[in-house]
């Protein structure tokens, strides 16, 4: 958890993730940003705004609408002295990419016995509930998170964001990162002035609480601590565990939180059926079995196409008040 | 086409009689490495699958010997050629066929995937039309660090079909980027005749980009060279890209087990090109006409390649596999 008497400012999460990037520039004339109508326009979130300026047209690079041509570029750039990032928009658009991602990027290091390297980061949105129906409000990380070679991070907060961002960036290995797009004004936390890199593969306890763990991704982290804040009132003390990166994953914070209160619902707003909270909840049960009062409970989107009707579209991402119901039925209160 | 008659004033007496010479050679070391590679994997000391280049190897060693050692290419599943032409050594190619440790790869990317940064070879590629981006992306790194590199992109006319293709094409001329577009059209998609598979003009399509485009006669090692130079220096200068088409043919099938195939190629037009069309015999009787080398010589040539490619055999199939705990090393820098 950051400590918060020594950080003054608040920044929203994406204006967090803005000044990562400007940062990372500044540090290294290597990195660069491209993606559709990023310069200007500021990216279509409008995260970006204002980076042209300082960077130019050379660094921070309008593509044409080709997600997989202009990754393909960031693939071969980044092996050859670039250090760059590759911004998609949408993490639906991951499909268009894959090719790019998982059977170019991720497996050259390995390919060639370790010779050429790939510091590529691509950054993607993830996230649901924008009214933006079933092509553009999918979050799809647990598809990179499956290809070995690739690392994933799903950031939560400000300040998270910003580290974690900094920390692809100089990362000799290609980085996926799933901004919670819902996040970018709605979000806001304490960032420090200073410069500092978050380590990929560490997780943050967000709350602690002796009851029950719950453990959360992006935007089930807030989702999380408010089912937190309320199931305090009823007397449960509920830890808040954000692995932060889904690969490399800090197994070892996430089992001991489940080891000391018994209980695990793992929540991801990722589609629920072979997805992260399968593999986190499977690790949970292998390496906490005896220290679990019950099974380990998961909750996710709905395996279902994101619709685009707001009653029925909230109806498919789990909501405080369903985290609550659920800890409270296994905390039998 | 390759029946141009020799004479004094023949223009290629300029390229001068060592790089005539050195054009048969590398095309001979590739003939007899590939044949090789054909005895190996027939007599199952190679596994897993083997695209000889027998055939085209006059596009390979033309191109690359118009090319700078850390100038890039990007090669195919049928590769050997090219990253021999690169510079490549024989023993590290064989050692990586068989998967052994001393391979370029130590036995992790095998006959698809030899990549060696030590001569600009980004790495062969085994989705077709993969590594488009990747050439266009080390040529846009190359131009953004002022390296004065050019890449150089195979594929086979198969990758036509792929959609990543003109994506890259559309960057690389929009973007003025030092990259060719080697197109080695031998006439089949796998077991396909591309007649079949490819609507229009070939060279219109990039033609359609503002991309410069020509037609080489591909078992025409000293009009490959040719025209290549003239490309990549072109290139070099930052005039941008261009597409070259060469015709060539492969003897063999697409892979070596592609032994029936008179289903989809006649026997007869296999019979033409070997014997009317092959590159080495050509250029080695244009050599001989034109008195920069006499039968002796050529012979001398081939029996010390002979050596070489006997005695990297050798070393390969004696190297020792690597130690599975390797298995999971290099999968991240």
């Amino acid at each position: 958890m950051l400590d918060t008497a020594a950080a003054v400012r608040e920044l929203t999460f994406g204006d967090a993730i803005k000044e990562a990037i400007a940062e990372e520039m500044r540090r290294d004339p290597k990195v660069v940003l491209m993606g559709e109508d990023v310069a200007e326009a500021g990216t279509t979130f409008k995260v970006l705004t204002g980076l042209v300026d300082e960077f130019g047209k050379d660094r921070i690079i309008d593509t044409p609408i080709s997600e997989a041509g202009f990754t393909g570029i960031g693939v071969g750039a980044a092996m050859t002295g670039m250090r760059p990032i590759v911004d998609i928009m949408f993490g639906d658009f991951l499909m268009i990419i894959m090719d790019q991602v998982a059977n170019q990027a991720a497996k050259i290091h390995y390919m060639s016995g370790g010779k050429w390297k790939v510091p590529l980061v691509i950054r993607a949105t993830m996230g649901a509930t924008r009214r933006s129906a079933a092509q553009h409000s999918q979050s799809l990380h647990a598809w990179p998170s499956h290809i070995p070679g690739l690392k994933v991070v799903v950031p939560s907060t400000p300040y998270d964001a910003k580290g974690l961002f900094k920390a692809a960036v100089r990362d000799d290995n290609p980085v996926v990162i799933f901004e919670h797009k819902i996040s970018y004004k709605k979000v806001k936390g304490p960032v420090p002035d200073e410069d500092y890199v978050i380590p990929l593969g560490v997780a943050d306890v967000k709350r602690e609480g002796s009851d029950i763990t719950l453990i959360a991704l992006s935007s089930m982290v807030q989702t999380a601590l408010r089912a937190a804040t309320m199931l305090e009132e009823v007397g449960i003390s509920a830890e808040v565990v954000d692995p932060r990166t889904t690969w490399p994953l800090d197994e070892k914070t996430l089992v001991d939180s489940v080891k000391k209160t018994s209980r695990c619902i793992v929540m991801d707003e990722g589609y629920f059926r072979y997805g992260v909270t399968g593999e986190i909840a499977s690790i949970i049960q292998e390496q906490a079995f005896y220290d679990l009062d019950g099974p380990v409970r998961r909750m996710g989107a709905m395996h279902v196409p994101i619709p685009f009707s707001p009653s029925l579209e909230d109806a498919t991402v789990p909501s405080d008040r369903q985290v609550f119901e659920v800890a409270r039925q296994m905390c039998n209160r | 086409m390759a029946t141009k008659t020799a004479h004094a004033q023949d223009p290629a007496l300029q390229i001068g009689k060592e790089k005539l010479l050195r054009l048969y050679r590398q095309m001979v070391a590739i003939r007899l490495f590939e044949e090789r590679v054909n005895d190996l994997y027939t007599r199952a000391v190679m596994p897993g699958l083997a695209h000889l280049y027998i055939g085209e190897e006059a596009i390979a060693v033309g191109v690359c010997e118009a090319l700078r050692k850390d100038d890039y290419i990007t090669s195919t599943h049928r590769g050997h050629g090219h990253c021999l032409a690169k510079g490549a050594s024989p023993d590290l190619m064989f050692a990586e066929l068989l998967g052994k440790e001393q391979g370029y790869c130590k036995g992790k990317g095998g006959s698809m995937h030899i990549a060696d940064p030590e001569t600009g070879n980004l790495g062969a590629n085994a989705i077709v039309g993969g590594s488009a981006g990747i050439a266009t992306g080390a040529a846009y790194a190359s131009k953004y660090l002022k390296l004065g590199r050019v890449a150089v992109c195979f594929f086979g006319e198969g990758a036509l079909g792929q959609g990543l293709l003109y994506e890259e094409m559309n960057l690389a001329q929009l973007w003025k980027l030092p990259v060719i577009f080697a197109c080695e059209n031998n006439g089949y998609n796998e077991y396909t005749h591309f007649s079949e598979s490819t609507a229009g003009d070939v060279n219109a399509r990039a033609a359609a980009f503002g991309i410069s485009v020509e037609t080489v006669d591909g078992q025409h090692v000293r009009e490959v060279f040719s025209v290549a130079s003239k490309y990549i220096e072109r290139a070099r200068t930052g005039d941008g890209p261009a597409f070259l088409q060469f015709k060539t043919y492969r003897y063999h099938g697409h892979h070596v087990g592609d032994v029936a195939r008179a289903y989809y190629r006649p026997k007869a037009e296999e019979q033409e090109w070997v014997t009317q069309r092959d590159p080495i015999t050509l250029h080695g009787e244009w050599l001989m006409t034109n008195g920069i080398a006499d039968r002796a010589a050529l012979d001398a040539i081939q029996e010390s390649l002979v050596k070489d490619m006997d005695a990297a055999v050798e070393f390969a199939v004696n190297a020792p596999f690597p130690d599975p705990d390797k298995v999971d090393q290099d999968i991240y820098a």
